[in-house]
């Protein structure tokens, strides 16, 4: 009964799609309030039976009903309730059905929420969110339908992918989805307004906010699953530029675009146009991503091919949204007019060079990606497109972005003064240099692009601190005015600074572990010793444990510095009955923002095992970095002035920050 | 969920057995030839997997072709002879960075190609809307001289 009712829940929250996706367009065109008024009931209540039928799929695993396919396919009953849960996402169809719950959920969030806007412009913006939601409710209920039954209900599933059952599953999927899905309110808001033929200052500041929280959660997102595959995966790599990561890496690189180019037309209402086309490639690339990931082209253009259903759908909404949004561009584009003009040397003029390198180095990405799918399917050669291609590739993009970095906040919007800038960034200029020779004396020589590396990620930080420190007049004004103006200012400028604090953490953790981490791969004996950068490793012995659906078996070893313990790591591997598979579970000590990783090989049949174990300096900085970056974009959203919409005209003055 | 499918495919050769990347009987004496060894994995890719270099894979072929680069290596090649062996074996699918050849043109060119050609549209931007900014310009000398005499007063003769 249960997957009847979710399934017709979504049924009905088609139907009220459908409603959405025509009668607020009416209603613009006839100027009926009522019809335009409709849509924020029914996004509203879209997301309520899309949510009820997400609780039913939840309540077919939770009680374990293996009469439903997927559940069959992918529980097994003596899983643990958390991992029952989240096997609701970790799989094609439920994974489909959390993407439409998220959209619903935004669509929801702008119906309820957008009191501000203006009636035909949140009209507009409900239905273009209601096309592609009827999009995907067609594409689940007609190729992906999660509560398809079994005629011959089995006894027992076949259980959850070992190597899903994680807490990663629990957090990765749905930030990610945030991340993604959240950019269609940006892809909304810009078909909204083509349609109008109008687009404003304050359509920026309207945008922002829901730009801003999707590229947070996509931040966390991908940082999250970085982490996840680190110590999942078992060989301590944090970034593999495979496919999948490349697209959920690619929405973020516009996205980040999008939200620097927003804020120049929301100030100074230049780059219209450009932030319009931005808008909708942010959310094309979450689509493409979606194509990739889901359609099997990944594995093989062939495979594609053999089972072309859900593929050729998704490649269907594909063209319909990108080819859509882009033909509606070129045609309506040249009429909005352009906005303030600028000097290269300006603060502006910062931005676009941010959104020049930042579009390229997506670009690269997507080249580097499709090209040897494009390749293969035009003239059967097959190439490879992998990490060396695009660590060569992407690093000489993303460092004059870094170097630029700093100059941006501190430039002055129309025309800038580069030297007084640079002027003012002595501090930061003066730490870099001082830290540049003394990582190269530490390093004895051996690398000059790691001290260069380190000296950046300072640059960049003290750059960032320099901005806060000079809007609040420290060290110039007395204590308690410095106090005063501190928590004076705007949160947003809070924001940035923490975000570009929060790239340079990442970067500082990306370059330690890059330069300095150590490997081992040895066997070793009970009651033997291994010792690796300062760290001593005595491997105890073999201890054999069962878990609730798996055995393993877990190697205890006591780590020692200078002689004195600091903790046990045990690696283990679990078997898993049901699938017959094994997985590899690594054991981490963290030591400030350093780790060791201890990970467990073959079991040989003299007793012997075999291990890997890494030391990893500053590798939690990379994680930390995007927490930091994250923190800074939600301090920007709690910023009154994202919240309350556009100020009235008399209280303008007062919001514009100092300079 | 990308990163889930991913895992997804790892898990799919792991099945095959489990094992590890990089062996500890694998691993030369000499640290230096093992360096250079470990550098030519990371630049290899494992035939039979989604996008792993040869170093990170578990698959038996990576396996194999580790200890035929270590074979190559100990026998006196230089690395790009090993790479040069390799692709004369498997062809350029085995190099996870492609040589720039006409089919890869677009692959390593289009990056550049589209910052040079942003930069270019954006100083001819920048030059066509100067302009309307002009208002601040300084005046040319025939300006400047014009201007002086009209300050002193007298008018140059014809």
């Amino acid at each position: 009964m249960i997957p009847e009712l979710g399934h017709y829940a979504l049924v009905l929250a088609l139907a009220l799609g459908l409603i959405q996706a025509g009668a607020p367009v009416v209603g613009a065109r006839t100027n009926d309030s009522s019809l335009m008024q409709l849509a924020a009931s029914t996004a509203i209540m879209q997301f309520v039976f899309v949510g009820l039928a997400f609780l039913a799929l939840i309540a077919c695993y939770v009680t374990s009903d293996f009469s439903v396919a997927t559940v069959y396919e992918n529980s097994h009953s003596t899983m643990p309730l958390i991992y029952k849960i989240t096997s609701v996402w970790g799989n094609h169809e439920g994974s489909m059905l959390l993407w439409v719950l998220i959209l619903s959920f935004f669509g929801a969030l702008v119906g309820s929420f957008g009191t501000n806007l203006p009636s035909v412009l949140k009209a507009h913006v409900l239905a273009a969110q209601s096309w592609i939601a009827c999009a995907f409710y067609l594409f689940i209920l007609f190729t992906s339908n999660p509560f398809v039954r079994l005629s011959q209900p089995p006894f027992e599933g076949r259980d959850l992918n070992p190597i899903l059952q994680d807490i990663g599953l629990a957090i990765h999927p749905p930030l990610l989805y945030l991340g993604y899905v959240g950019f269609s309110i940006a892809f909304s808001f810009a078909i909204a307004a083509l349609i109008e033929g109008r687009i404003d200052a304050a359509w920026a500041r309207w945008v922002r906010p829901w730009t801003l929280a999707a590229w947070m959660f996509l931040t966390i997102g991908i940082a999250m699953g970085s982490y996840w595959a680190y110590y999942e995966l078992g060989w301590g790599g944090i970034w593999f530029w495979d496919p999948v990561e490349n697209a959920s890496l690619m929405p973020w690189l516009v996205g980040t675009a999008l939200l620097h180019s927003a804020v120049v037309m929301e100030k100074r209402s230049a780059l219209k146009i450009w932030t319009i086309l931005l808008a909708i490639l942010a959310f094309s690339l979450s689509l493409i991503g979606t194509f990739l990931v889901r359609s099997g082209v990944l594995t093989s253009v062939h495979t594609f091919a053999n089972d072309p259903a859900r593929g050729v759908f998704i490649l269907a909404i594909l063209m319909l949204f990108i080819g859509g949004g882009l033909i509606l561009f070129a045609w309506r584009a040249p009429t909005l007019k352009q906005g303030g003009l600028f000097a290269p040397i300006s603060r502006e003029g910062a931005l676009v060079f941010n959104n020049l390198f930042l579009t390229t180095a997506c670009l690269t990405v997507f080249v580097g990606t499709l090209y040897p799918l494009a390749l293969d399917a035009l003239t059967g050669e097959k190439i490879s497109v992998g990490a060396p291609f695009f660590n060569l590739t992407f690093a000489p993009l993303f460092v004059p972005l870094l170097i630029v970095m700093p100059f941006g906040p501190l430039m002055a919007w129309k025309r800038g003064d580069i030297l007084g800038v640079a002027q003012r960034l002595f501090a930061a200029f003066g730490v870099a240099i001082v830290v540049v020779a003394l990582t190269f004396i530490v390093e004895g020589g051996r690398s000059v692009l790691a001290p260069l590396g380190i000296g950046l990620a300072f640059f960049i930080m003290i750059g960032a601190l320099t901005d806060i420190a000079e809007r609040i007049g420290l060290f110039r004004v007395p204590l308690l005015a410095t106090w005063q103006r501190a928590i004076g200012l705007p949160r947003s400028v809070w924001g940035t600074a923490l975000a570009h604090f929060g790239i340079a953490v990442t970067l500082l953790g990306i370059v330690g572990v890059s330069t300095w981490a150590s490997e081992l791969i040895v066997s070793i004996k009970p009651k033997q010793t291994v010792s690796l950068s300062g760290y001593e490793l005595a491997f105890e012995g073999l201890v054999q444990r069962t878990g609730p659906n798996y055995r393993e078996s877990a190697a205890r070893f006591t780590v020692r510095e200078g002689g004195v313990p600091i903790g046990t790591m045990e690696p283990s591997k679990r078997s898993f009955a049901a699938r017959a598979t094994t997985t590899t579970e690594a054991a981490l000590l963290t030591r400030g923002f350093s780790q060791l990783y201890l990970s467990l090989g073959d079991v040989n049949g003299d007793g012997s095992i075999s291990v890997r174990l890494y030391h990893k300096p500053l590798v939690l900085l990379i994680w930390l970095g995007a927490v930091v970056m994250a923190f800074g974009a939600a301090l920007s959203l709690s910023d009154r002035r994202l919240r309350i919409g556009i100020p009235k005209p008399a209280t303008k003055p007062m919001m514009q920050p100092a300079e | 969920m990308w990163r889930r499918a991913f895992i997804v495919l790892i898990v799919g050769l792991l099945a095959s057995g489990p094992s590890q990347a990089v062996q500890p009987d694998e691993i030369l004496k000499d640290p230096a030839l093992e360096s250079r060894a470990r550098n030519l994995s990371r630049e290899l890719r494992c035939m039979v997997c989604q996008n792993q270099s040869i170093d990170d894979s578990e698959a038996p072929l990576a396996r194999d072709l580790r200890l035929l680069v270590r074979e190559r290596l100990t026998q006196g090649d230089t690395d790009q002879q090993v790479l040069d062996f390799l692709v004369s074996r498997y062809g350029n699918f085995v190099l996870l960075r492609p040589p720039l050849e006409w089919r890869t043109m677009l692959l390593w060119g289009l990056p550049p190609a589209a910052l040079i050609a942003g930069l270019v549209g954006l100083m001819i931007k920048g030059r066509r809307q100067r302009p309307t900014t002009s208002g601040t310009e300084a005046l040319s000398q025939d300006e400047e001289r014009r201007l002086s005499t009209l300050v002193d007063g007298d008018l140059p003769r014809p």
